[in-house]
């Protein structure tokens, strides 16, 4: 008795956990399926839950679409750069926060806090406007400078608490053999952060490879410094009701973004489920 | 090299929201004068915030307050008119429909999400290792799905004719589903939305709330059984007051995040049908980018920043409050 009790008390429990997991993935299965899917399945009155038959056809038809490489292009572009510049710019002021003490450091950190949740849906028409006076509207730079800035607060904040936790000693004790502060920093901690650097990195690229808004109101008149999220969202203008492409295209575009989270689900599930992160 | 790695700690991940600790082993030990050294360090993320944050801010507020539209925007001669703009926002009664189902649809979603995500994080807790590990990794590809791939998927999952939500409620017996145009109706179209916005927040926010309700010490609970306590007495005087600093934490920045949700909405519906879905920042965007009334859009932003302050103050004095218990 006492055995069984127990175990028919969890069964409420498992249905919940398998609803949660059914929930949570159906509409990324949904994607995936309907993708491999030839049209007269989709184009069905009863849909099938698994593919009878399993098609590229889809995922030819997205691949081949007009600019497909060129927006992948683009998006690798502006992601990399801006998640480089964000990396070296946090670097310096996550050391100079975490080791170095001098007047208005807790300003500093305030200021990064708040840049944090700074409020860009807000800021769309003003950065327009200026972007517009300057002729750096149609420019994927712009576009780097809007993501630099958007991931650089978190990285400061991340990094920081990674550089705060080497212990100072391990650079003194090389500056004591001779050398440099600098290249104490390079040779000792800077080993030791690499995580960290992975780990934040792969975040603004999360961010960055996203974002949508800037670039669709940044990125007017010349097509082709568009970037993947925005064509993803005119897809289906292009494509009218041709679901099957429209989901290898949705598919193509989260691969690389939900691959990078299964390979960060130890960092995500501990260290950045402190921070204040949303995909 | 190899003798470094073994003294060296390994960088354990931040948790400036995990368990408090005694002492604040952030701060450097001994007194260092870095010279001009920190400021030369830190004066790429100053320049940064001051010209890509501080300066679109300003300009916001001061385009809210000039006549722009898209004359003084080729011509740039635009007139300062104090606060008008603001006077002509806040006596049209299409706005204050606007700022009214903003806060409709964050309070409808923020609470969704927040009790979805306390049941999810309090259930992840009480199963075992292989079922724990499973829902946690559902939730982290769900929380890792692009928001444009998201909406996109959403849109087919609720398509009036090849939907399978349609499909799948015929078959629970509600025929009158059969090629139910969802997006053409306005409540039907902000159902979908705050579905949508609920089912990418859960994750976050349940992964949150489990990683806080993992470091409650079962002692606690083991005295509040001992004690005879009900699981429901035992979640409000023990777990809940436990985690309450992470769970206001996790419900204010959901506030925020829900309340100046764009892009589902902009891609999803535009703001329509009609007006059913335009809240303030679609609104703000469509005033000023698809209307060419830059000054207005403006001035609604500025409302909605403003609006957004007040939880954001809330925000930080919880996050101040973390920050002095922990590094």
């Amino acid at each position: 008795m006492s055995s069984v009790r127990p175990r028919l008390r969890r069964v409420p429990l498992h249905i919940a956990a398998t609803a949660t997991v059914v929930i949570c993935l159906f509409p990324v299965y949904w994607m995936v399926a309907t993708a491999f899917k030839p049209n007269r399945d989709i184009q069905s009155s009863s849909p099938q839950l698994l593919p009878r038959t399993w098609t590229l056809d889809h995922f030819r038809a997205a691949v081949d679409a007009d600019g497909f490489a060129l927006f992948w292009r683009n998006s690798i572009l502006v992601t990399l750069s801006a998640v480089l510049l964000s990396l070296v710019v946090a670097l310096g002021a996550a050391f100079a926060v975490a080791r170095l003490r001098w007047r208005g450091r807790r300003q500093f950190m305030l200021m990064v806090f708040i840049a944090q949740m700074a409020p860009w849906e807000a800021l769309i028409i003003p950065v327009y406007i200026i972007s517009r006076d300057t002729g750096m509207l149609d420019r994927l730079p712009t576009l780097t400078l809007v993501y630099f800035m958007m991931t650089l607060p978190f990285t400061i904040v991340v990094l920081r608490g990674f550089i705060a936790a080497i212990p100072p000693e391990l650079e003194e004790a090389a500056q004591v053999d001779g050398c440099t502060r600098p290249s104490a920093f390079r040779h000792i901690a800077f080993p030791l952060l690499a995580p960290g650097l992975m780990a934040t990195s792969l975040f603004g690229f999360i961010t960055a490879w996203n974002e949508f808004a800037y670039a669709n109101f940044l990125i007017i008149k010349h097509q082709d410094s568009r970037t993947l999220p925005v064509w993803l969202s005119s897809f289906q203008n292009v494509f009218g009701t041709d679901w099957g492409a429209t989901m290898a295209a949705s598919t193509l575009f989260a691969l690389p973004a939900l691959a990078v989270f299964l390979l960060l689900q130890r960092h995500v599930t501990a260290g950045f489920a402190a921070g204040a992160v949303k995909g | 090299m190899t003798v470094i790695r073994e003294t060296g700690a390994p960088p354990a991940p931040p948790a400036p929201l995990s368990r408090p600790s005694r002492g604040r082993p952030a701060l450097p030990r001994r007194r260092r004068g870095g010279g001009v050294w920190p400021y030369l360090l830190v004066a790429p993320t100053l320049l940064g915030t001051l010209y890509l944050l501080v300066y679109p801010l300003a300009r916001a507020v001061l385009i809210s307050l000039q006549d722009f539209q898209l004359r003084q925007l080729i011509l740039g001669d635009a007139p300062f008119v104090g606060l008008r703009n603001y006077r002509t926002l806040l006596t049209d009664d299409r706005f204050w429909e606007v700022v009214r189902r903003t806060f409709l649809f964050m309070a409808v979603s923020v609470v969704l999400i927040m009790v979805f995500a306390t049941l999810v994080a309090l259930m992840i807790e009480r199963l075992g290792r292989v079922a724990r590990t499973t829902v946690l990794s559902a939730l982290v590809l769900a929380w890792a799905m692009p928001v444009i791939a998201a909406t996109t998927v959403f849109q087919w999952l609720f398509h009036s004719e090849f939907g399978v939500v349609n499909w799948a409620l015929q078959q629970l017996g509600f025929g009158s589903f059969e090629r139910y145009p969802w997006f053409a109706h306005g409540t039907a179209a902000f159902t979908i939305l705050v579905l949508l916005v609920v089912w990418q927040s859960v994750p976050f926010a349940a992964i949150t709330l489990y990683s806080a309700l993992v470091t409650v010490p079962t002692e606690l609970y083991e005295s509040a059984r001992i004690d005879g306590a009900s699981a429901r007495r035992v979640f409000s005087a023990v777990t809940f007051p436990m985690i309450r600093p992470i769970f206001m934490l996790v419900l204010s920045l959901e506030v925020i995040w829900t309340f100046k949700a764009f892009v589902q909405i902009w891609v999803m519906t535009n703001g329509g049908p009609g007006d059913a879905t335009t809240t303030l920042p679609v609104y703000a965007v469509q005033t000023a980018l698809s209307s060419q009334r830059y000054d207005l859009g403006s001035a609604a932003s500025m409302v909605s920043v403003l609006m957004m302050a007040t939880v954001l103050v809330l925000y930080f004095r919880q996050m101040f409050r973390q920050e002095s218990e922990a590094p």
